[in-house]
Order: structure tokens, then sequence, then C-alpha cells
């Protein structure tokens, strides 16, 4: 009995890290050789050509600058907004929380669409101010400038930080900046000398998970900024699909990953510091309700900035796809459903739809299995414990199983397509590498969904079931699985959403003829004519709305913390 | 009810005759850290509630954990009615252990954490549902069933928890700190109650606590544990009026120690000779060949007085006044500080002034200044 769970403890830890080593580094492995040992020889010219030629400096250094401007103006916007939620109690507040928060799990191209509704040439905006004004032309002219690709990466990590923040910032002592207050700080002395600093490392995390975001940026970037501006990310993507000059896209990908690693280290590290706070103090005596007039003004401000910041884009997003030249209608989603065109190459928006489907299933199903295997390598108990000596090893499995988080989307596409296209492991054709990369991208989800939930069993649980006589499996079932379920069920939901959105990875290894409905959404955007607009704009609120109710569903089901990042 | 429990009693004793319900036998265990918990051996008889007693750290929880099972001792044995079950696993034991901060399942509500043990044993659904209303009623908690355990307070858990550990009636029931996590009010009270309950269900127990009021009023017999070992088993009044060592008598609370010498029927001490009762001077006799010896003076051995014999002559340096009783301290001509619990119903002096008490020779007790290790 005890050598069927070692077993079976052994077996699940060797089938995750078996997969990760096949279908995670693997890859890039392949991706490495490719860029310096394409001969099988080490050969460093094409790093060389890489940095002797301005035009991957430039946009590396792109890269840098509009991630970097994009966290200090997500964070500098967000901080108020943090302070609201960590410090005032007001009516609605967990709904407008719970609101918020949707852009997190809404997929790169639904935000990235969303923002070309509202400002876009054809956007919201526009065409209201043409009608009115009597203009000929559209009088803003954002499509394709810097200022709308900041815009929608505020709106994609402004909750993130509020979120990060304000759980930090709810559980910290207001007596502090108080106490320097009496002691004759003023009250901005008091927050820069007090606050701030205790606040640091929680702000250090958030706005590095912004960068992070921000660097890898793809689907925004692509899609609003056009041809004139590139990430490393995007630089990848055109050199492996317009170029083919695989070699160049690899050694990019290099760069890409040196620099995530990095961040994604020291990421860790200072989530590892807001983990351990001063002396926490319960929620509800660090907040109450907005009493002058002043701080309702303020707290007025800032959830009106956050909804609207929410609503416009998204709102615009809609209205957009059921918006024709003479008033409303539903063409768009009707014409979802057919080929007008009888062409063979042609995919009609329902079967990206089915397409999308299928492969979130799928991953769904997969990276659950695979997630609550890499949870029970992550926690085996000291009797079944197979490691043994090598014990220390364990240690080292958490960040491995959290390494695809900090991987960029594009770059494991790209990894795919090197490293995956030969006997006996030729998946290029085959739908599978869809589901496979997807099931990487969610598996970190699934893990920091399951594994605090079974660390946070009290062992005395267990203890007190086999004293009261169930045998060891007995109390798996009856103790482990029901606690572990729910957040199961939380990390299946993610791995949904995650798959239905995928755009990076996907818009590389994707068939042509089997496209999902975020490479449709931008296929019909690359294409001429109201009605593509239209339906592109369609599919995107139907996928906006998949990802909205998805999310419902992970806050529903979240217990405590469970799932946070 | 009164007549079947003393029906079962009887029958108790005469099964107890033969063999103890547990029985300790040179139970040892040791920690990588270096602490050990060294030849523990003591047996517990049915029906009976014992309550190991010590300060934190000193191994009672490690104690209860062995004989739960749920940690293996490295030498000596477990025997439960003569049985050596020292590696058999803790579901296998049919004991019932109520945890400190009570484990109660999150997941399940009041009536699945009390029907717990009973489906375990695969009752019937029926049989389950009678058993929890049993088990609740006894606790005060019918009508319970469908609360969600998080809804609870803390008075209530500890009594879901009670409920849980009897519902099966185990042979034995261990409860660990079964009243530390409630307030003042509310231990009070449960203090009455518990040992009712425990003997109303026909439960043998053994609690564990740091509080020697609480191992007082619940137990019929004290295990005085320290660093790792026992230091003296009895009943509460015998461990209260004779305590092994001068460290038991700290540990009770009880301060009044004296260095001591026997004179005949007479000790001196630092405030003077003394008279003290003659079953305390047997025992005296015996210990005064092993070791050094001290007065123990009980705090309720004084009372006002004149003269006479056992006069003690001081000042009062505090007073203070707690309902039922006053605490008097008082400075001794020798300056030795002595402290005393005086009935509330006579005015005594105020701080500063003279006080004349006389020592009743019953609560002077000799004991060792020393823990006799050997």
């Amino acid at each position: 009995m005890q050598d069927a769970g070692k077993l079976s403890s052994l077996a699940s830890c060797i089938l995750s890290l078996a997969f990760l080593l096949l279908f995670y580094f693997y890859p890039l492995a392949s991706i490495l050789t490719l860029s310096f040992a394409p001969d099988g020889r080490l050969d460093l010219s094409a790093l060389e050509k890489l940095i002797q030629t301005p035009y991957y400096l430039r946009t590396l250094w792109f890269t840098i600058w509009q991630a970097l401007v994009s966290t200090l103006l997500t964070v500098g916007l967000a901080l108020p907004g943090a302070y609201v939620f960590a410090r005032y109690e007001f009516p609605g507040k967990s709904l407008v929380q719970a609101l918020t928060t949707i852009p997190f799990v809404l997929p790169t191209i639904v935000v990235a669409m969303a923002f070309s509704a509202l400002l876009g040439p054809r956007g919201l905006v526009n065409t209201t101010l043409v009608k009115l004004l009597g203009l000929d032309r559209p009088p803003l002219n954002l499509q394709h400038t810097l200022a709308i690709i900041l815009l929608a990466h505020v709106f994609y990590n402004y909750t993130l930080v509020v979120r990060i923040v304000s759980t930090y910032w709810a559980n910290l002592d207001p007596r502090l900046p108080e106490a320097a207050r009496m002691l004759g700080a003023n009250r901005w002395r008091a927050f820069r000398q007090v606050t701030l600093p205790l606040l640091a490392p929680a702000i250090g995390a958030a706005a590095l998970l912004v960068f992070i975001f921000c660097f890898t940026s793809f689907g925004v970037i692509l899609i609003l900024g056009g041809p004139r501006f590139a990430t490393l990310e995007v630089e990848i993507y055109r050199q492996t699909i317009n170029y083919f000059n695989l070699p160049l896209a690899a050694t990019l990908s290099v760069f890409q990953i040196i620099f995530t690693f990095a961040l994604m280290t020291v990421y860790t590290r200072l989530q590892a510091r807001t983990a351990l706070p001063q002396e926490l103090r319960s929620r509800r005596s660090t907040q109450r309700r907005p009493q002058t007039g002043r701080e309702r003004l303020f707290v007025g401000a800032n959830v009106g900035l956050m909804l609207a910041l929410l609503v416009t884009p998204l709102g615009a997003l809609a209205a957009r796809s059921f918006a024709a030249e003479r008033g409303l209608t539903l063409d768009f989603y009707r014409s979802l459903f057919y080929n007008p065109r009888e062409s063979a190459f042609y995919v009609p928006p329902g079967a990206a739809a089915l397409n999308s489907l299928g492969f979130a299933l799928a991953t769904m199903a997969l990276s659950v299995i695979l997630g609550l295997m890499a949870v029970s390598a992550l926690t085996q108990r000291k009797e079944t414990r197979f490691l043994g000596k090598i014990g220390f090893l364990r240690r080292f499995l958490d960040p491995i199983f959290m390494l695809p988080l900090g991987t960029s989307a594009v770059t494991l596409g790209l990894g795919y397509i090197v490293a995956l296209d030969e006997p006996p492991l030729d998946l290029r054709a085959s739908p599978v590498l869809v589901v496979l990369a997807h099931t990487l991208v969610a598996l970190p989800f699934v893990v920091r969904s399951v594994l605090p939930a079974l660390q946070s069993i009290n062992p005395r649980l267990r203890e007190a079931a086999a004293l009261l006589g169930a045998p060891p499996r007995r109390v798996w079932r009856e103790i482990d699985l029901p606690i572990v379920a729910r957040a199961a069920l939380v990390g299946a939901v993610f791995a949904f959403t995650i798959s239905m959105g995928e755009f990076g990875a996907t818009s590389l290894i994707a068939r042509p003829e089997r496209p999902t409905l975020p490479v449709a959404i931008y296929r019909y955007l690359g294409r001429p004519g109201a009605l593509n607009y239209g339906q592109a704009m369609a599919m995107a609120t139907v996928l906006m709305l998949v990802c909205a109710v998805g999310f419902l569903a992970i806050e529903r089901f979240r217990v405590g913390e469970v799932g946070e990042f | 009810m009164n007549s079947r429990t003393q029906e079962t009693r009887s029958k108790r004793q005469d099964a107890g005759a033969s063999c103890s319900l547990l029985e300790l036998c040179n139970i040892t265990k040791s920690y990588p850290d270096g602490w050990t918990l060294a030849d523990v051996s003591f047996s517990v008889e049915r029906g009976e509630i014992v309550s190991l007693l010590g300060p934190s750290g000193c191994g009672k929880t490690t104690l209860l954990r062995l004989i739960a099972g749920l940690e293996t001792p490295d030498g000596g044995q477990v025997l439960i009615e003569g049985q050596d079950v020292t590696h058999t696993p803790p579901h296998l034991r049919g004991f019932g252990l109520m945890f400190q901060e009570y484990a109660l399942f999150p997941h399940k509500d009041v009536y699945g954490n009390v029907a717990f043990g009973l489906r375990m044993e695969g009752l019937a659904r029926e049989a389950v549902a009678e058993r929890v209303t049993q088990a609740l009623t006894l606790v005060g908690m019918a009508g319970f069933e469908r609360r969600d355990v998080s809804q609870l307070s803390g008075g209530e858990r500890q009594r879901v928890a009670l409920a849980r550990s009897l519902a099966p009636q185990p042979r034995l029931l261990m409860l660990d700190e079964p009243l530390g996590a409630l307030d003042r009010n509310l231990r009070e009270r449960l203090l009455d109650e518990l040992p009712q309950i425990l003997h109303q269900a026909d439960a043998t127990a053994i609690t564990v606590t740091h509080d020697q009021e609480e191992a007082f009023a619940i137990a019929d017999r004290v295990v005085l544990m320290r660093d790792g070992r026992v230091v003296q088993i009895g009943t509460p009044e015998g461990v209260y009026r004779q305590p092994a060592t001068a460290w038991v008598a700290r540990f009770l609370g009880l301060t009044n120690l004296l260095n001591t010498k026997i004179l005949g029927d007479e000790i001196e001490t630092e405030i003077g000779r003394l008279e003290i009762g003659d079953w305390a001077l047997s025992v005296a006799n015996l210990q005064s060949l092993i070791s050094n010896l001290q007065l123990l003076i009980r705090p309720e051995a004084a009372r006002l007085s004149t003269g006479g014999p056992n006069t003690v002559r001081g000042v009062v340096t505090e007073r203070s006044f707690r309902g039922e009783r006053y605490r008097l301290s008082m400075r001794h001509e020798s300056g030795v500080e002595l402290a005393f619990n005086m009935p509330a119903n006579v005015d005594l002096p105020a701080c500063g002034e003279a006080i004349t008490l006389s020592l009743d020779p019953q609560a002077l007790t000799i004991l060792p200044a020393e823990e006799n290790t050997a």
C-alpha cells in the first residue's frame, strides 16, 4: 500500500518533469543551438550580426524603454487606486474589485481590438466626432502611435498593480504613518519616509511584473503599433513568419530569454519578501468609510477612473461590433457562421471558435492532470518521499514548474517550430502542438492554484481523520481531495481562458486551415472592408465574454488567496 | 442513566483488576535538536481521567502523540489492555484525540465533522444520524448540525470537537489543551462541564494542560512532567499537599519555600522554630536521608492571631482584595517575604502596619530542595 503510494508519486514526478523536458527545455535548447551552432559548431556570427545592425539594437532599446514608460505610468496611476482599496470601505467595493480585475484574463487581441474600436480611425470616438462636427477625416490619429500602445498597457496592468499593492497595503498598520505625524512629519513626509519604504517590496514586485508583461508585449504592439513599432517579441514573429529567417529569430529569442529569466528571478525574490511583511493587521481594523467631502471625492474619482478605464474600451468593442454605416446591426454576428466566398482557404469564424473551444478543453484536461502530478511531486509527505537523500532537489522543482510563466509565448512557439519538426517528434502538422503550447503556458497557473490549497491543509486535519479511524487512502479521499478539487477547478478555468485567448505562440504554430479565434481575428483585421472589420469586432466581443465569464467563475470558486501571483 | 453508569463502573473495576487500559513502559524518544522524552512510564485505568501537567515544552503533547500513534517511540512499549500496540497505525487504535486548535474539517459542516468517525466504522446512515444527535446533545450542541464550522464561536468549536472525538466511543479519549483557546468565562464554565460530560460518556481520558487549576478540576490523577520526564504522579489533592520537589511546588504556584532542618518533632527555619503535622514529619524524616530539605508553607496556612504556637510576626507589604479572599504579602522580622490567602470576612491591617499570623501545622510540608534524578 505504501509502496503503491511511493510508486504513483514517483511516476507523477517523472511524467510531469518529462513533459517539461520534452516540450519546454528541448525547444528552448533547440533555439540556442540554432542561434549559436547552426552547423554543429559554435558560431557567433549571428550574434555578431545582430549587435552590429542598428535596427535590432533599436528594437531592443524600444522594447526596454516602452516597457519602462508603461510601468511608470501604470504604477503612478494605480497607487491612489491601491490606497482607496486598502484604506476605504464603500458600497459596491467588492463588485468594483471583481470587475476591475477582468483585464487580467483578457486576451491581448481583445484588448488591442477594444482600443482600436475606441480610438482607431474607424473607432467609436472618431466616427462620433466625424458625425457631430461634420468632418471629412477622423480627427484623432492614435492608430499606430506610441500613445495608444501605452494606453493599452496601462489598461492591462492597472488593476494588477492595484491588486498586489492594495492587498499588502490593507494589512499595514495605519498607525505607523500616524505615529510619524505625531512625531512632527507632515502628510507627505510621513508617506515618503514611513509608508512608501514599507510598501516598497509590494510596489517593486508589481512594477517588475508589469515590466515583464510589457517587455514581452506582443498582440498590443502588433495590432495597435503597426509596422512602425516592434518589440523583440514582434520582431521574432516577423522574422519567423514574414522572412522565415529562423536563425535570426532564434538569436533574438535568446536575448528575450536572458532578459525575462533575469527579471523573473528578481521578481520571485521580491515576491518572497512581500510574503513576510511586518505585523499584519486584520483588514477590518485598517479600513473605514470615507468621511469628509474630500475623502469622498478622492474615492469617487479613483473608482470613476477604474471603471472608465475598464468600461470605455470594452464597451466600445461591444458597441462597434453592432455598428454599421446606418445604425445597429446583427450582420457581423450572423455572418460569423457561413462562408460567403465558397473559398477553400477560407475558414469561417464559427469554425475558428469551435477550434478554440476544442483546444481549450484539451488544454484544460491536460494541464490539470499535469498540474496535479506536479503538485503531488512538490508536496510528497515524509512517509512517501522517495527522493530521500536527494530531497534537496525538491527545492528546485517549484521554480522549475514556474519557468514557463517567465518565457515569452512567441519564443515558445518558435521553439516548437524549430524543435518538433522531425521524427520521432514531428508534430508540425498536428493540432496537438497547439494544445501542448497552451498547456505549457497554463501549467504555472494550475500549479499556483492548487499548490497553496494543498499546502494550506493543516496536517492536524489528516491526523484527526486517521484517529477517527480513516486509513491513509481514505484520509486522502475525505480530506485532501475535496479541498484540492475546488482549487483544481479554479486552475481548470484559468487554463481554459488562457487557451481561449493565447495569441503569441498560436500565431506561429497554428495550421492555416485550423486557426483559433484570436488568430482568425488577426487575419480578418488584415483584410480590407467594413464587413471583415466588423466580424473581427464581433469575434473579439465573443472572446471577451467567454473570458469574462471564465474569470467570474474563478472569482467565485477561489478559496482565500489561492491563485494569486 | 445513573444505575447504568454504576453498573459499568463496577464492571470496569472487575476488568481493571487484571490489567490497565493503557500502560506506558519506559517510553523514550529523542529528536535531532537534542530534546528527549526519557523513560516515561505510567498507566491509565478504565473510566479514569488523567491529566498530563507541565510547562510548555515539557513533552506532554509529544507523549500524547506517541500514545495516539502519530509518532513512534525510539524505545519502550505502549500497551492497551495488555497488548502491545507500539507500532499499530493510529486509525487502528480506536483512540480519540481532540487537538489543541480542534482541527475541525473546514469543508464539512458540524454534522459532517461529528459523523466522520462513525462513517469510518461503516455504520448505517440512520445509526450515524442517531449517534451524532446523541453526541451533540451530550455537549449541548443539538440543533447545530447544519452549521458551517467557520460560523462557530470558540466555545462552540470546542464542543463540536469534543462531540466528534466522543461519538465513536473511543476506548481512550485524549484532549490536548482542551480549554486552552477559550476566554476566561467560558473556561470557568467548561471546567465544571467537561468532567461531567466525560463521566456521562463513560470515557477514559487523558488531558494535556499547562494549567494546574484545569488539571486539578478535571483529573482523577495528575502526571507532572518536566523536561521530558515524569516528576510526580498522584491525585490532585496528593500532589498539591505533598509536592514531590521544590520545583513542583513552584510550578503549582506555591512560593513560600524556606530552608529547613529537622530537630526532633520540630523544624528550624529562617523564621524560627515551627511545629508541623505528624504525617508531614514522618515524610520529612524519610526524605532527610536523601537530600536537602525545604519547608513549604501553603498559602491557606495563615490566620490572624495574637500569639501562641507557630506564630510569625512581620509587616504587611501588600494587601489586595480579590473578592472571595485577600492576597496578603508580609515581610517577616527576619526579612523573608511570605504570601498568603486570607479569608475576606476579616479586616486586615493596612500596608506598613504590623501583623501577627499563626500557621496551621497541617498546611506545612517538608520536601526535597532538589529534584532527585537518581
